[in-house]
């Protein structure tokens, strides 16, 4: 029998609250599933297991908030005897209770009951959409269900809860997370500064070709050709791209990068696309989208929160020329890159108006140097003259 | 297909992406990307959904139009004109 545990999503989490169960008792789960959602300071995160076999029993209730590390649920190999009775078999739109019989360990319970609130019978509601309803004073009756036959779910009560704002943020304490991974940057890594104004007309010119005959769904933004030069420069420069942690660096072979992703509202995430480097432009594009519109909506895994291994932060076409990074522990290094702006800029000896980019490395200079550093920066500004290669 | 019709697809697709906005404080004729403050993904995922909604072809380079709700409706609409019915 292996516990399913309480993950660590940040070197500043304790604790998390576990909102909802996504899968059940009897279920069979692989590794890379989303079986729950856990609510941290970073928001309301999607929970990955690392085994296969099947779902045995869940230890913990929505509502309940427990530190890193502590068993949430077990899960059983394939072909091991169930730790109890065999659960019943599920009707279709059954919600599985905790096994009450048995020596089983008492489920952890949510510090109090939630009151109930009265509503349509026949509507499901999930524990947690009650809960938080019960907290927040919502009328379940006015609530739209968005899941499953109609199902109310925790988000749908969020939403209208707050409707000016996306789903699943607290945007107080994602200010604190932030606050207190950049303190703690700024108080452990001593940062060095590089920057380099880079020529983009090639890759404008590029990404205006590729982009003429695709529909707006299978366009490439610049953006994803900024992770993309970001991410084959790191595999050639390893000292940017890992974790530094216990007074020292570990290099990551996989290259995970962070995506700097401004919440409306305030705050902001930088959770990972992973093996970006792997990714062809397509893919890495697809990725972002996904990531992004996931975020925004108040909903990323696990795994993307917890293992980016260098990080990306990109203005995009508003905003200023250039942007120097805070890195977010543990990572060492963090890539800037600014608004593009038309410049009076030589070309083979004839100035010539050019896209221009500022690009930005903020670095550890604990694992690197600024002589390696500039090469690394110098390597993103060169891999961006060849788009296509991207 | 009406401005009408155009109208409430801008409306309605803006409110997914920025619901805290109140569209009719909106200047119709003013930057919608700094009024509304959506990032190049933002922008590209409204013309996505506007094409996909409204069945217009809106290429690349045609995407500054779109800027203003003015001129995504006049071009939205000169578009739709032109393209038969399905």
């Amino acid at each position: 029998m292996i516990s399913f545990r309480m993950p660590s999503l940040g070197a500043d989490m304790e604790a998390g609250t576990l909102v909802e169960w996504l899968a059940k008792p009897g279920d069979k789960v692989k590794r890379g599933d989303i079986v729950a959602v856990v609510e941290t300071q970073k928001g309301a995160i999607e929970i990955e297991v690392f085994d296969t076999g099947v779902l045995d029993r869940l230890l913990v209730e929505p509502g309940a908030k427990v530190p890193v590390g502590v068993p949430l649920a077990l899960i059983r190999a394939e072909g091991e005897a169930p730790s109890l009775a065999a659960p019943a078999p599920i009707g279709g739109t059954a919600v599985a209770a905790a096994p009450a019989q048995g020596p089983a360990p008492t489920p952890i319970k949510p510090p109090a009951p939630a009151p109930f609130l009265p509503a349509e019978p026949h509507v499901r509601i999930s524990p947690a959409a009650r809960r938080v309803a019960a907290e927040r004073g919502v009328d379940l009756a006015r609530v739209t269900g968005t899941g499953p036959g109609g199902a109310i779910q925790l988000a749908d009560v969020e939403t209208a809860a707050s409707p000016a704002r996306p789903a699943g943020f607290d945007f107080t304490q994602m200010r604190a997370a932030i606050a207190a991974a950049m303190a703690r940057s700024k108080r452990e890594i001593p940062h060095y500064y590089l920057s380099d104004a880079v020529d983009l007309q090639p890759a404008a010119d590029w990404l205006a070709r590729t982009n003429a005959e695709r529909p707006p769904e299978r366009r490439l933004l610049m953006g994803a050709l900024f992770a993309k030069a970001t991410a084959l420069a790191a595999r050639a420069y390893p000292e940017f791209n890992g974790h530094f942690a216990e007074g020292a660096f570990r290099p990551s072979a996989a290259i995970h990068l962070g995506v700097a992703i401004a919440i409306r509202g305030g705050g902001l995430v930088a959770p990972a696309v992973h093996d970006a480097a792997d990714l062809s432009l397509d893919d890495l594009m697809a990725a972002m989208r996904d990531l992004i519109g996931r975020v925004r909506g108040g909903r990323f895994r696990s795994s993307e929160i917890a293992d980016p291994t260098l990080t990306v932060s990109s203005l995009g076409d508003r905003g200023v020329e250039a942007l120097f990074g805070v890195i977010y522990p543990p990572q060492v290094a963090i890539v800037g890159f600014g608004k593009a702006v038309v410049r009076p800029w030589a070309v083979d000896g004839t100035l010539a108006a050019r896209m221009i980019v500022t690009i930005t490395l903020a670095a550890d200079h604990r694992v690197s140097d600024g002589h390696r550093g500039a090469l690394f920066l110098a390597d993103i500004g060169r891999r961006l003259q060849q788009p296509e290669a991207l | 297909m009406t401005e009408s019709d155009i109208i409430t697809a801008i409306r309605e697709e803006l409110a997914r992406m920025a619901p805290e906005i109140a569209f009719e404080t909106l200047d119709p004729a003013a930057d919608l990307r700094e009024q509304a403050d959506l990032d190049s993904m933002d922008f590209l995922n409204l013309l996505t959904a506007l094409h996909q909604r409204l069945g217009v072809e809106i290429p690349d380079a045609d995407a500054q139009a779109l800027e203003t709700i003015t001129g995504a409706v006049a071009y939205l609409a000169r578009k739709a004109a032109k393209s038969p019915e399905t």
